[in-house]
């Protein structure tokens, strides 16, 4: 193992001891603020495998994880629990269908009018529970019970308890990780990334786009559901405003924020977005003002996202520093 | 006398008013080179494209290997056996040497969108990537990201992406554009060594290359073949002088 990787892994498990001492220090409020944070950062972490490794940039992936909240909100019965064990896989399962029909559609336009059609679809879903009397239109749905984990009626985890949730969260955080790492090293990942570089060469050496772009287009979507669920799961209330185009234009700037190129760096993107919104709400009365400001110099001073940071202070592998001049060229050019 | 790898039967391609390409058949046989050439705007590059998949014909049929696939993608194309290189030098640039022509195998391997495990797994394609990376000499650079390298050096990365797709015809459009005369040396013997048992087809300007090079010669000109033949046979036609070379036919 390289030094480099050495210091990235290092990296990673210190992080991971951070986030598992946390709950131990704070109070249940930044206990919350964090899991809200963390469930963030896997809908920008999901959102990435399309935008970053395969070069779509989707305004409907809302709509993926407001689905997700609303297929909890509706299998939740309303004076009892809802099991995770059953809700959860369906909520995923709806997500990724949703994914797979419009990705069905969408992927076959490009560029800007790919942008275009990601967001009437994602304006379509929204204005479905916005304008009808399903699902308790604008005003939304409360879940009042949270969803239990239980085995033949025994309970194994209580999520009314916050830090229970929060590790739940981390679990599940944990666990996507890994598999976008895994789906990025893949020669799957790889022939995404090479259909992004160079979508007619790809094409030409005999990589069928279609069908690669849109596997990842629903794997991306599923995965949103996930957050979408423990979200709605978390907050005990869904609403059309879960899927809106808002929602998916914050999602992107965590990922702008964070940088293309990773798996972890959108998380690093909410973590920021999300920490700094809680700085600045409590200091400042114009601090949208402030943090657009903020989100506009890091995006001119760290083209490649705060990540960027790590290789200022670290020094780059060779090959991360060859990925990353190029990455660096292109977005001053755009 | 060899297959016919490639076939291509009145082959008819229209962009609104122009006719790129007007019936235009022509046959690549295993184990040739058939060169394509022919003044500026003379349908050449069109045909290519219609051979490789990338526009669709307005009439007739190519058949690989017998089977039609005239109506095939240009990635089912390539999995049923046929490479192409472009005239402009199309690379993932942000990649190394070896990952370029690596994803080139893979795109061929028997599972190209595997999602598990990573791509270092012992699998047999690997050793075709070093193979075709060795055989156009760019072991040294394989390291190096496909933007940093020189334009021939660009350009024997494509032809090594092209042998790494294991192909049974290959479609080179314009190999020589924009290199030098030793560089050009490199890549020609490249050429020639390709056609042990493949199809080759190419479309070149560089005269001097080309009678060097093919077995087989088709002129081209306002989207039609003027002749075809064996070099010796074309060089002399009377309608290829006037039409192509120039009524005094100064060639080599």
């Amino acid at each position: 193992m390289s030094m480099p990787n050495l210091r990235v892994r290092l990296f990673g498990i210190a992080c991971l001891a951070i986030a598992i001492a946390l709950p131990f220090y704070v109070s249940t409020y930044y206990t919350q603020f964090f899991a809200k944070a963390l469930i963030m950062g896997m809908l920008a972490m999901s959102l990435n495998l399309v935008v970053g490794h395969g070069g779509l940039v989707s305004l409907c992936h809302a709509a993926f994880f407001g689905l997700a909240g609303y297929v909890l909100a509706l299998l939740s019965p309303r004076y009892d629990a809802a099991s995770l064990l059953t809700t959860l896989p369906v909520a995923i399962l709806c997500s990724g269908t949703a994914a797979l029909l419009i990705g069905a559609l969408v992927l076959r336009t490009r560029g800007v009018y790919f942008i275009m059609v990601t967001l009437a679809f994602g304006e379509m879903l929204f204005f479905f529970f916005h304008d009808t009397k399903f699902a308790g239109g604008s005003d939304g749905i409360s879940i009042n019970i949270r969803p239990e984990i239980a085995v033949a009626g025994r309970q194994l985890l209580d999520l009314d308890k916050t830090m229970t949730f929060y590790f739940v969260v981390l679990g599940f955080l944990v666990g996507v990780i890994a598999l976008l790492t895994m789906v990025v090293r893949s020669p799957f990942g790889r022939a995404l990334a090479a259909a992004r570089d160079n979508e007619r060469r790809a094409r030409s050496l005999g990589f069928p786009i279609f069908r690669l772009r849109l596997t990842a287009f629903t794997l991306s979507g599923a995965l949103a559901g996930l957050a979408g669920y423990l979200a709605a799961a978390q907050f005990g209330f869904v609403a059309p405003q879960m899927l809106g185009w808002h929602q998916s234009a914050t999602i992107l700037v965590m990922v702008l924020i964070g940088g293309l190129r990773s798996v972890t760096g959108p998380l690093v993107g909410a973590l920021v977005l999300i920490g700094m919104e809680e700085v600045l709400k409590a200091h400042l009365d114009n601090w949208k003002l402030v943090e657009g400001l903020i989100i506009i110099g890091i995006v001119i001073l760290l083209p490649n996202g705060v990540r960027q940071i790590w290789s200022m202070v670290f020094g780059a592998s060779p090959q991360r520093a060859a990925e990353i001049k190029p990455a660096a060229a292109e977005a001053r050019h755009a | 006398m060899h297959d016919v790898a490639l076939r291509a039967a009145g082959l008819q391609k229209r962009f609104g008013g122009l006719l790129a390409v007007s019936n235009v058949s022509i046959d690549i046989r295993a184990g040739e080179i058939h060169a394509v050439i022919g003044p500026n705007g003379a349908g050449k590059s069109t045909l290519i494209n219609l051979l490789a998949g990338e526009l669709l014909p307005t009439s007739g049929e190519v058949l690989l290997n017998g089977a039609d696939i005239t109506s095939l993608s240009p990635d089912r194309r390539a999995r049923a056996g046929l490479g192409r290189a472009y005239q402009k030098t199309t690379l993932f640039a942000q990649f190394s040497v070896y990952e370029n022509v690596r994803l080139a195998a893979q795109a061929r391997s028997t599972t190209p969108l595997r999602m598990f495990g990573g791509t270092r797994c012992d699998r047999p394609y690997l050793q075709l990537v070093t193979d075709a990376i060795d055989r156009v000499g760019l072991s040294a650079r394989s390291q190096i990201i496909a933007d940093k390298l020189s334009h021939g050096e660009q350009r024997q990365l494509e032809i090594a992406m092209v042998l790494a797709t294991n192909p049974r015809v290959i479609l080179l459009d314009e190999p020589l554009a924009g290199m030098g005369p030793s560089e050009a040396r490199g890549i020609i013997g490249l050429i020639a060594s390709l056609k042990a048992d493949r199809a080759v087809l190419v479309v070149e300007h560089d005269m001097d290359a080309v009678f060097e090079l093919a077995d087989r010669l088709t002129v081209m000109q306002d989207g039609r073949v003027i002749a075809t033949g064996l070099p010796q046979d074309v060089r002399v036609d009377p309608g290829v002088r006037a039409a192509y070379l120039g009524a005094d036919g100064g060639i080599a």
